[in-house]
């Protein structure tokens, strides 16, 4: 709490609550009306910053939240282990999973789970990021894409497929074993600077 | 005569044989005692056949989104206006009694959409004075928090400034209010990654630090806004039309603002320097130096004047926010509560860092139940309720939040500034001409998502 000041309507505010008016002369009073248009004049000869959208398209902030996707390990498994924390902490009840079991023939992820069905709903989702916030295994991250208008219901609910990433050079499309690493923990004890780490961050 | 308010009673008597059966005073009375008939009818009330009703809104561009009014026109003069809202009901209130104490902040901040930032403010406040951790929060958190808040009071007094000016007329206005709010918003994209409702305060702090880059990138910004308020002012303040359309209309004194409940720059520019960051201090504003801006005039005018110079005094709040930065934690320590991300860019987008995966899936059991426990749950909050005041760019906002000691809140009702002061509208505009309608309420600045919820 601060001392209690002096409210009154009356009180004339202190002095320096204003900063002091530019001086402007006889002059300048006289050609305060018509300053205006001296300012929309000057305006003309300036750099125009309308963008031109969607011939040019400007680059969002890095951190923008955009489509989702979902990401392997540098040797093609999944990184999503079916374990529907994002669904938890989504708000507005966009994702839906269902995880089933690996098993030594069919390995989809390292570990016990992979997430068998996935889908974000994009007519639902609010891009409020708690479920990359969730993930604990960065297998859902957002990316910086943005068109995703569509003119359908059905053609905006994702499916597993369109969200996963492309398999980049050395990642072989799963299911497969582990060629990372004996367990899962191999996949994850790397960090940052792992060999496990492919292009996360 | 036009006052048409006046009820004139009868003369006649009870006993008056002839008149007893008047007992009807509902509707005018009136005695006359001779005369032209057609004199006397047109100096009652000249306009009596022509008063029309007219439906502004709530599809109208200048009631400031989905506002109805429903104006009662003698002619030019509005003898009685009334404003219908409800039509931007979002739930959001409801809603969150469904959703855990994080989570909510996504609903919140959909509320008063200029000032998103607000609504996450008085909620997390509110909801940390109730878990008792307001002493753990780190300064950093404080600053950030403060350095935000102030950036979209000036967008948000942009955008009334510019759907202000365009309303009466001054396009250009328009065009200058969008083009500086478009720098303070991609500076928010930087730091959030969002442009609007960005969830980004949390209870017990904020989601993610500042980028790089991003102090640099508001330090630049505030000389440009600085000199963009000169142009402002050198553009309206002595513009004749603006002027006219703004001097002397929409009169609202003190009194009329208290009694009324409105806070913010009305209160403000009826001469009352009442303002919470003064007044009651939240989040470290005492620690800052500004002037709280007032006007003695109490119009429309007088309104404009305070929100350019409030432009002015949140630059300077910045200025000071910027430079009270260090590094630190933006979370408090407890990690029963502090929200378990760390987030990171990466080739593949933002999600969480590498290094906090190999902590919690490789490392720390503890780690990772706890991160489970909050996403999937959440964390309790003791019983009780609390009411934040905080002082919004529209006036005193505020959530009441009730907690049973659950994971979600009880109740979170909000004190909505848009919502109180659009119970002027009658003071402000009754009796004006209806082209002033417009100017009066744009003076208001009501946001309709924020008095509907
Ligand atoms: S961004 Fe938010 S709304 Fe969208 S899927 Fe993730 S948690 Fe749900
Ligand atoms: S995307 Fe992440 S949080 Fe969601 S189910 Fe897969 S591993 Fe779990």
């Amino acid at each position: 709490m601060t001392e209690p000041r002096d409210r009154t309507p009356d009180a004339s505010p202190p002095p320096q609550q204003q900063p002091p008016p530019r001086p402007r002369g006889v002059l300048g009073d006289l050609l305060a009306p018509v300053a205006g248009f001296g300012v929309t004049f000057r305006t003309m000869f300036k750099k125009v910053v309308t963008e031109e959208y969607p011939e040019e398209k400007l680059p969002t902030a890095p951190r923008y939240h955009g489509r989702h996707v979902l990401n392997r390990h540098p040797d093609g498994l999944e990184k999503c282990i079916g374990c529907e924390l994002c669904a938890w902490a989504c708000p507005a009840d966009a994702i839906y999973v269902e995880g089933a079991d690996n098993t030594e023939e069919e390995r989809f992820s390292p570990g016990e789970r992979y997430g068998a069905i996935y889908q974000i709903n994009y007519l639902r989702c609010i891009f409020c990021g708690l479920c990359i916030e969730a993930c604990p295994t960065r297998a859902l991250t957002m990316t910086n894409e943005y068109e995703l208008a569509d003119d359908s219901r059905e053609d905006l609910i994702y499916t597993k497929e369109q969200l996963l990433s492309p398999l980049l050079a050395g990642m072989e499309a799963p299911p497969h074993p582990m060629r990372l690493g004996d367990s899962d923990q191999d996949y994850y004890l790397g960090g940052a600077s792992g060999p496990t780490a492919g292009d996360g961050a | 005569m036009s006052d048409a308010g006046t009820t004139y009673t009868s003369t006649y008597s009870p006993d008056d044989p002839y008149g007893s059966t008047s007992t009807d005073e509902s509707g005018r009375v009136f005695t006359v005692g001779g005369g032209d008939w057609d004199e006397i009818v047109n100096a009652v009330d000249p306009m009596e056949s022509e008063r029309i009703v007219v439906n502004m809104g709530p599809q109208h561009p200048s009631t400031h989104g989905v506002l109805r009014m429903v104006l009662e026109l003698e002619g030019e003069t509005v003898a009685r206006s009334r404003v219908v809202i409800g039509y931007l009901h979002t739930g959001i209130e409801k809603n969150m009694e469904f959703r855990n104490w994080t989570q909510a902040v996504t609903f919140i901040t959909r509320c008063d959409y200029l000032a998103p930032f607000s609504n996450e403010l008085t909620y997390c406040l509110g909801v940390e004075r109730l878990l008792d951790i307001e002493d753990q929060i780190p300064e950093r958190v404080k600053v950030i928090r403060v350095l935000l808040a102030e950036l979209q009071r000036i967008s948000s007094h942009l955008v009334w400034l510019a759907t202000g000016g365009m309303e009466i007329g001054a396009i250009t206005m328009m065009l200058f209010g969008f083009r500086e709010r478009e720098q303070i918003l991609a500076i928010l994209e930087m730091i959030t990654g969002l442009r609007m409702n960005h969830a980004y305060f949390r209870p017990g702090g904020v989601a993610q630090d500042l980028p790089p880059g991003a102090v640099d990138r508001i330090r630049e910004f505030i000389p440009y806004m600085y000199e963009k308020v000169e142009e402002y002012e050198s553009l309206l303040s002595a513009n004749p039309i603006w002027l006219r359309r703004l001097k002397g209309v929409g009169f609202l004194d003190t009194r009329g603002c208290l009694q009324l409940g409105v806070t913010g720059p009305l209160l403000r520019a009826s001469g009352l320097a009442w303002d919470l960051r003064k007044e009651m201090p939240y989040s470290g504003y005492e620690n800052y130096d500004f002037d709280v801006v007032t006007e003695p005039d109490g119009d429309c005018f007088a309104r404009y004047l305070v929100r350019i110079n409030e432009i002015r005094q949140s630059l300077r709040i910045i200025e000071q926010a910027v430079d009270r930065l260090r590094p630190g934690p933006i979370m408090v320590a407890d990690k029963k509560i502090a929200w378990p991300a760390q987030l990171a860019l990466g080739a593949d987008g933002l999600g969480n860092s590498l290094d906090h995966i190999r902590r919690i899936m490789g490392q720390s059991m503890e780690a990772l139940i706890h991160h489970f426990k909050l996403v999937t749950e959440g964390f309790r909050v003791p019983a009780g309720q609390v009411y934040v005041p905080i002082e919004s760019p529209r006036g005193e906002l505020a959530a009441h939040i009730v907690s049973d000691g659950g994971t979600r809140p009880y109740r979170v009702h909000l004190r909505d500034p848009s919502f109180v002061n659009l119970q002027a509208v009658p003071a402000l505009t009754e009796g004006g001409m209806i082209s002033d309608v417009v100017a009066s309420v744009a003076s208001i600045d009501p946001v309709m998502g924020g008095v509907d919820r």
